[in-house]
């Protein structure tokens, strides 16, 4: 049998580069952070700090006060999490198993908008929200994540496979909708709900732009928005910056790593079957 | 008995729908029809107060934009990322993806999270790192560079190099994505073919001709086209990075509808770039639609 494609050295030598490459600017961002004042803009460069300090991130949560946008960004993001899995967990499930005329129509109509860009919406938004007194607020920041097509499309797609004979069964007995929903769906869609709840996690996290427009003030920012703002003031102290990052990057890619493999299987999801 | 059934079942639906469906009409459908008519008021920063204030102007946020330098210059700017930086990242994802789908490879599932960690990753955070790195005396990227005696490149001081660098940290943040599609789709290509392919003695460049690229084709237009929709709301990089500058060479599209919006609250002008980024984007989908869906 002939060699499929370049040799198993080669192979491996390209992946490790590659590896190095990609991980290179996040470690160089921890080793950073743990520098002395000034060792990270020295010629040449350094990648290791000579004697490691924590006083950017002492810095950062005392005289910063990056511990409220912390918090800030925790509130947000879990609270976009659990109200995303809730609503789009339902209304997938009922795109998916419940009978309603034009139904399938009405889910086609939505799956097109996603090609519309959140930007056109984004200024009148601002407006009625600012009509509606939540500028400046956690819940303005929420409204977006709360229902997404994206989420109802997931939930939809896997409820898809759930035998209507199991709910049957169960309307047989005489359980109402929702206790069909949360006794017999729930439990087989569960894999599904976690994936979505990874994806709306991180995308509440890591998001900069709606934030950066919501929120006017500096007490209510989220981490992203502090530290972009912080970049500002602070532009010649790369270790504190840098520590800065490691604060804002680091939950998000612990969450990932705790939840790779469901993760994944959204991106997925997403791209076969749509 | 049927019939009631039927009924309850559909009283549910409205239940299990409704929310979500609110949500969406007010919080995202409703703004963008509404930024259509944004788009052809003068709103700014009085009418915020007092918007019975802002009048009907027709076309003329249109016509000043298509008028002047500036949109044209961020259009310029954001087809550039768009053409250059897409197509490198969409051939850096699916490089990857073959490396990682090689049988004989070890280490799988180490590579694969070590390529995609980026992803996960806040923007604004990198771009930060990047910042440093791009640093024209004490970042790494010049110092690498002068190591084999290329630079030093002013990559964010140099109008001719902002974008490339921003592309550059594009692609790193965010090949990892699309790397795992390719993969998926790489693993439902039935591997008899390869088979087959191998006892005709096909070479690895024939079998990636004719069974490789065929097979990922639905998938290639997915990424293809996602992509090219995401490239176009390119905003946190230069935000962070240059501020649009240096010279406005990194000023996007969006970087422009922000300002306009949010910075000189001339939301009127800031509405109509959305509504043209809605059309460039709906026109580029069409293209590419067009040209990928007509090869197959």
């Amino acid at each position: 049998m002939r060699r499929k494609g370049v040799g198993a050295p080669v192979l491996h030598l390209l992946m490790f580069l590659g590896a190095l490459v990609t991980l290179a600017p996040l470690l160089w961002m921890i080793a950073a952070s743990f520098m002395p004042v000034g060792e990270a803009n020295s010629y040449p460069p350094r990648l290791w700090p000579s004697s490691p300090t924590l006083v950017h991130y002492r810095d950062l949560f005392t005289r910063l006060d990056l511990a409220r946008s912390f918090l800030n960004s925790v509130a947000i993001t879990v609270l976009a999490t659990v109200i995303s899995v809730l609503v789009n967990s339902m209304a997938g499930y009922g795109f998916a198993k419940l009978p309603l005329p034009g139904r399938d129509r009405l889910f086609r109509g939505l799956s097109a908008a996603l090609v519309i860009p959140a930007q056109v919406g984004m200024l009148p938004l601002f407006l009625l929200l600012r009509e509606m007194g939540l500028i400046n607020t956690y819940a303005g920041v929420l409204v977006p994540y709360a229902a997404s097509v994206y989420g109802i499309f997931l939930v939809r797609q896997y409820t898809l496979g759930l035998p209507d004979e199991l709910l049957d069964a169960a309307r047989v007995d005489g359980a109402g909708e929702l206790r069909v929903f949360a006794t017999v769906a729930l439990p087989v869609i569960r894999p599904i709900l976690v994936t979505l709840a990874a994806f709306t996690f991180l995308s509440a996290w890591n998001d900069f732009m709606w934030p950066l427009i919501v929120l006017s003030d500096s007490a209510r920012y989220t981490l992203p928005v502090a530290l972009a703002n912080l970049v500002g003031e602070h532009v010649q102290d790369t270790e504190l910056m840098m520590a800065g990052s490691v604060i804002t990057t680091l939950p998000a890619l612990l969450a990932f790593l705790l939840f790779q493999r469901t993760y994944v299987r959204g991106i997925t999801a997403g791209s076969l079957k749509g | 008995m049927n019939g009631t059934l039927h009924r309850r079942q559909e009283r549910a639906a409205w239940i299990f729908l409704g929310p979500a469906l609110c949500l969406i009409a007010v919080f995202f459908l409703l703004p963008i029809l509404a930024g259509l008519l944004l788009s052809v008021t003068d709103f700014d920063i009085y009418a915020i107060g007092a918007p019975q204030t802002a009048r009907f102007v027709g076309l003329r946020n249109y016509q000043e934009l298509l008028g002047g330098e500036e949109f044209w210059q961020a259009l310029r700017n954001t087809l550039y990322f768009v053409l250059v930086g897409g197509p490198l990242a969409v051939a850096v994802s699916l490089g990857a993806a073959l490396m990682l789908s090689a049988p004989r490879l070890r280490l799988r599932g180490l590579f694969r999270t070590i390529y995609f960690a980026p992803v996960v990753t806040t923007l604004v955070a990198v771009a930060i790192v990047w910042r440093y790195l791009y640093h024209p005396h004490y970042g790494l990227l010049n110092y690498w560079l002068g190591l084999v005696g290329l630079g030093p490149i002013d990559w964010l001081g140099d109008p001719r190099w902002a974008m490339p660098a921003i592309i550059l940290l594009a692609v790193w943040k965010g090949f990892g994505y699309n790397m795992l599609i390719f993969v998926a789709g790489l693993q439902s290509i039935p591997e008899e073919r390869y088979e087959a392919a191998a006892v005709d003695g096909a070479s690895a460049w024939q079998r990636f001709h004719a069974i490789t690229l065929p097979g990922l084709a639905p998938v290639f237009l997915f990424v293809a086209v996602t992509t090219m929709i995401g490239y176009f709301q390119l905003f946190a990089e230069p935000y962070v990075m240059t501020q649009g500058g240096p010279l406005g060479a990194t000023r996007s599209l969006v970087l422009f509808m922000y300002e306009e919006g949010f910075r000189w609250w001339r939301l009127g002008t800031a509405a109509a770039i959305a509504v043209l980024l809605l059309l460039i984007t709906l026109a580029a989908t069409l293209i590419q639609l067009r040209l990928q869906g007509g090869r197959r």
